[in-house]
């Protein structure tokens, strides 16, 4: 394998993705992410200076919405899927110490 | 014929002539998810009480003149990434176990419009991403011509279903293939439109710039007829292209005379499986027999598709599947310590092994220091390959090849060498990535006797030229033939009911209800 | 301290725009209103929502670039900056990094040490965070998504500033330019207008510049300066002693005039920004940039400068006028209703101004209707009510808004002139004030005004000064 995956990088990529992997899921993905690292490699051999990366296949712009309130209050539809509700709001874990 | 073994279309039109209620079709779809569900797992929510009540209101729809679409009061069921009003969306994952949508997809929208009786939410690959049906929470769905074998994926629930004549067409969606793999391992019909011609609005984001939803039918004229009626131009949907045209359906013409069709050599070399090869230069043969002008070229770049694909698909899934946190909806994992820990938790039990290591491939090619490397150059990559498709469609109308380098594998074979299963997108990822519209048509069994599908690809657009040449193709080829195994557990089932009936006096017609929401 | 140090410093400043909707869907950007009424599935981050771009955002970027001289980027886009944080649904923020709508501006400063010019690198466009409610009582955090996805401008300077002077004059500056185009009512207390503060120190003469930090929580004028002494102070004293400065995020807490880093380590400062694919990039035409050009509203200079020409009022009174956007609207709406820019501007210099320092409020905050001032004034001017009277209602539509009309009659604040009732009045005062009248006559002519004070205070206050004046010169 040419791309070797350290524990610091395996690490960091769960920090990036909030993700927590056991030691064993981490080999794993070490190995994963390296080898298809390899195979994603291949690009290397294509010559693409001077392309343009391309984000849309079409050239579609302005697409725009007029400044009109269109929507009410949509809350207790919005909140019923919420995992921890309190005063009409999304409960989390304390964000401050 | 039996109820769900006719088209939508030919459904559609009984219920129009009134010789079969909406009622009886839906009951009748109700039932033969009851039989063949412990078998398939096609299904990850069913709702027959919602879709008989339904069923009622469209009937009256139809008698009162209201409802004169040609899909009216036909069962359909939708993949389980697009977002049902009030019916439970997971995406297949436990991160979305219990999430119930206050809104519904432009696409589903546009279903009900026309008279569309949701049956339920199909099995998928969790986030869509898998190539089997083998990734979901729910468990793998079963390929409903031989069961030890997967339906292919990630729309394998919606094929399974249709092929199966649980219902008789279903919605998927297709980001690097999964409509036209699973409609081609489950001998069904599936379409992918051009990028933006179905409002992506409710379909729950895996690869942003490579999602469509379309349709599975068991042909393409049923095909035609969805695609009808659920593209549109959205204006919730940013990337939805305002089309000239959305007339689909009088592209079916029994006629190709003097169309110009291409195969990529580079489809037919080596890793392509004989028995494929040989059912998809049939399949090229008969239309070159009805005056199609067909020849081999080269398309070049293929082999680059893949790894371009995983590069923007990872990437775009990080992003889009960062929303999946513990906080708004779905999965919180029951214990953690604090806010960073909540969100570890909650994502790394409730994402499945697959989601994870895209996730962090994702992650990873997006980070500090390798964004140019891995993301710039898929994205310069994409343009390449766009362009050589340019080129090919300069001198061709479609595009013919096959759409997986093989038949189903059997169930378990594919997870184990990821690496292994993404190569076996190398037909149809390509098409994604360029935007282009494309079909899966059943064009014969291998020695298993398992479905081998032939692809149809056109030019941005040019839906009707692949439609055209799919129509003459089955015209040819004689109407669709369902798997036997769901033919022989209906029948079994029938003469036990029958008995059933006999000594009970209990009439058909009364089942379904039960354990129509499937707990991981 | 042995060496010189001079302090760089570089502004972010986000701006709310003052459009009705948010950036990305139809829901109300209205303040207050209770948490989460103003939201839906696209500014609740909820699974296949999609965003489309409100066209009012792009036009008050174009506004501002244009007011600060930036060059407008024709062609832009949005990208997403991914970081978990619950005030932030999608966990990832739509902004615009690789191709920002402005960029290269800047705008003339004026501080005691003369003019200078504080560059403007970009300017993007962005979505605001919802508000967390840290809540005691169950030591939890609530998200509140009423503010998220409100449209923001993020206004990047140059590192150009060398002082808080320099800063405040500069926000000073900004702040009146948006609020003159009307993108934003720029009030830093309601959170519309916020400043981060990157400041690093370097020893004088030094070409390079030194690390810097970046402070946030900046909620006024007062705190921002206190935030540069107290941060510029820190940095000082870390290198003196020889320590390095740390490049990172730190929050200024205004009460103890220091500074906090912000991250743990579970930020890895990694946004991983990328083009975002739901949204296309936006072209701007010429004939659009033009149009906005065409529809620019007069800016402070081009208004002193009309002024001048058009109302008769002193240079001074222009000039102040026209320090706050509030003013001057309020100054030319009154006068087109009443006509008398002289008598106009003396009410919004005098009472105004004395009872805004007297509840230390910004000219921003004036809540009153030029039809109520230009009714009192049209009051003051038929004799319908005297100058005491009408100083007294002015106050009550500073403060409520009322129809001075109106109030007026509620109150019986008619100006008396009937001379029956004066007189009559007047007879009395002197009757009571025997010593007085004594004076008067003796010579004393400046007890005429404590006697004209005595009936006017017998009279509510409602007395025609003129008339009371007559009398008692005749009675005596």
């Amino acid at each position: 394998m040419a791309n070797l995956i350290s524990d610091e990088t395996i690490e960091y990529v769960g920090i990036l993705a909030k993700l927590e992997l056991s030691e064993e899921e981490k080999e794993q993905a070490k190995q994963d992410i390296g080898r298809m690292l390899d195979y994603v490699d291949k690009l290397n051999e294509l010559d693409t200076s001077g392309v343009e990366p391309m984000s849309h296949i079409f050239p579609v712009h302005n697409v725009f919405r007029d400044d009109v309130v269109t929507n009410g209050d949509d809350r207790d539809n919005l909140l019923k899927n919420a995992p921890k509700v309190k005063d009409g709001s999304w409960q989390v874990p304390k964000t401050v110490e | 014929m039996e109820i769900m073994e006719m088209t939508a279309l030919e459904l559609g039109w009984k219920i129009r002539k009134r010789e079969v209620s909406v009622r009886e079709a839906v009951q009748e779809s109700l039932d033969r998810i009851h039989v063949l569900e412990g078998t398939l797992n096609s299904f990850v929510t069913l709702d027959p009480e919602r879709a008989l009540a339904r069923a009622d209101e469209v009937q009256k729809g139809i008698d009162d003149g209201t409802l004169t679409a040609p899909l009216a009061g036909v069962p359909v069921a939708v993949k389980d990434n697009i977002c049902t009003k009030g019916l439970r969306t997971t995406c297949s994952s436990k991160i979305l176990y219990n999430f119930v949508p206050p809104y519904q997809a432009e696409a589903v929208d546009r279903l009900y419009a026309a008279g569309g009786v949701i049956i339920g939410k199909t099995n998928m690959d969790e986030f869509a991403m898998g190539s089997t049906t083998e990734t979901s929470a729910f468990g793998p769905t079963k390929n409903p011509w031989n069961p030890e074998h997967v339906p292919g994926g990630s729309s394998g629930g919606s094929c399974a279903a249709v092929a199966s004549c649980e219902v008789p067409y279903a919605l998927g969606s297709d980001t690097g293939g999964s409509i036209r793999q699973p409609g081609s391992f489950c001998g069904v019909t599936g379409l992918k439109p051009t990028y933006g011609t179905v409002s992506r609005y409710g379909l729950v984001a895996y690869g942003s710039s490579l999602d469509q939803i379309g349709p599975i039918a068991k042909d393409i004229s049923d095909c035609a007829a969805v695609l009808e009626t659920i593209a549109s131009y959205d204006k919730k949907d940013s990337t939805s292209v305002k089309r000239e045209s959305y007339d689909f359906t009088s592209a079916l013409i029994d006629d190709v005379k003097g169309m110009k069709i291409g195969i990529p050599s580079d489809y037919l070399s080596a890793g392509l499986d004989e028995e494929v090869k040989g059912a998809v230069l049939r399949a090229a043969e008969v239309l070159k027999q009805k005056g199609a002008i067909v020849e081999e070229f080269p398309l070049s770049l293929v082999e680059y598709a893949i790894p371009a694909y995983y590069v923007i698909a990872c990437a775009e899934a990080s992003s889009n599947l960062a929303r999946f946190d513990g906080v708004k909806y779905g999965y919180r994992a029951p214990e953690y310590e604090g806010l960073h820990s909540m969100y570890k938790k909650s994502r790394s039990e409730g994402f499945g092994e697959e989601v994870k290591r895209r996730i962090m491939l994702g992650s990873f090619v997006l980070s500090s220091g390798y964004y140019d490397a891995y993301y710039l150059k898929a994205l310069r990559t994409k343009a390449l390959i766009k362009q050589s498709f340019d080129r090919a469609f300069a001198r061709y109308d479609v595009i013919l090849g096959p759409v997986a380098p093989m038949t189903a594998p059997r169930l378990g074979e594919s997870l184990s060498d990821p690496l292994q299963m993404y190569l076996g997108d190398i037909y149809t990822i390509s098409v994604n990535l360029a935007g282009l519209p494309a079909v899966s048509v059943p064009c014969g069994l291998d020695r298993k006797g398992l479905p081998i599908g032939v692809q149809l690809i056109g030019d941005c657009f040019q839906e009707k030229k692949i439609i055209r040449a799919a129509y003459a193709y089955e015209q040819a080829r004689g109407s669709w033939q369902a798997p036997e195994l769901a033919a022989a557990q209906m029948q079994e089932d029938r003469q036990a009911q029958s008995q059933t009936v006999a000594q009970t006096g209990e009439a058909k017609g009364q089942r379904g209800g039960d354990g129509h929401v499937k707990t991981i | 301290m042995s060496k010189q140090y001079e302090t760089v410093i570089g502004l972010e400043v986000h701006v709310e725009l003052a459009t009705k909707t948010k950036i990305f869907c139809g829901c109300s950007t209205a303040f207050g209103g209770a948490p989460n009424t103003h939201t839906c599935p696209v500014c609740t981050g909820m699974p296949g929502s999609l965003p489309v771009l409100n066209k009012q955002v792009v036009e008050y970027a174009m506004a501002v670039g244009l007011a600060t001289n930036c060059e407008i980027n024709q062609f832009c886009k949005f990208d997403r900056k991914n970081y978990f944080y619950p005030d932030n649904p999608q966990n990832y923020q739509i902004s615009q990094l690789y191709l920002p709508i402005c960029h290269d501006g800047g705008i003339e400063i004026e501080t005691a040490a003369g003019k200078k010019v504080i560059g403007i690198h970009e300017i993007h466009m962005e979505e605001d965070a919802g508000k967390l409610i840290h809540d005691e009582w169950d030591d939890c955090t609530l998200v509140d998504y009423n503010r998220s996805g409100v449209p923001l401008i993020e206004i990047v300077s140059e590192p150009d500033m060398r002082s808080a002077e320099e800063v405040i004059a500069y926000l000073d500056k900004l702040r009146l330019i948006v609020q003159y185009l009307g993108a934003s009512d720029c009030k830093l207390q309601e959170g519309s207008m916020r400043a981060d503060v990157n400041l690093s120190v370097r020893e004088v003469g030094a070409e390079k510049f030194g690390t810097r930090t970046e402070m946030k929580n900046l909620n006024s004028f007062k705190a921002i300066a206190r935030a540069i002494e107290g941060e510029r102070a820190r940095q000082i004293e870390l290198l003196e002693e020889g320590r390095a400065v740390v490049q990172e995020t730190r929050r200024w807490d205004d009460n103890k005039e220091y500074s906090y880093p912000m991250r743990s380590k579970e930020d890895a400062h990694d946004y991983r920004y990328f083009p975002d694919p739901d949204l296309v990039p936006v072209v701007i035409s010429d004939e659009w940039l033009q149009a906005v050009k065409d529809r620019q509203p007069e800016l402070r200079t081009e208004k002193l400068e009309r002024y001048r020409k058009e109302f008769d009022i002193p240079q001074y009174d222009a000039e102040i006028l026209t320090g706050a956007k509030k003013m001057a609207d309020l100054f030319e709406e009154t006068t087109a209703l009443c006509g008398k820019p002289k008598k106009v501007s003396n009410w919004l210099m005098g009472e105004t101004l004395r009872l805004l320092k007297e509840e230390g409020a910004e000219p921003d905050a004036l809540a009153f209707s030029p039809e109520h001032l230009a009714k009192l004034i049209e009051l003051t001017d038929a004799g319908t009510i005297n100058q005491t009277v009408a100083k007294e209602v002015f106050e009550k539509i500073f403060r409520e808004d009322i129809d001075p009309e109106r109030y007026v009659e509620e109150h019986g604040l008619r100006m008396v002139s009937d001379e029956g009732l004066l007189r009559a009045v007047v007879e009395q005062v002197i009757a009571a004030n025997p010593q007085s009248v004594a004076d008067y006559r003796g010579g004393k002519d400046r007890v005429l005004g404590f006697l004209v004070g005595q009936t006017m205070k017998q009279m509510k206050g409602k007395a025609n000064p003129g008339a009371v004046n007559q009398l008692l010169r005749e009675l005596l």
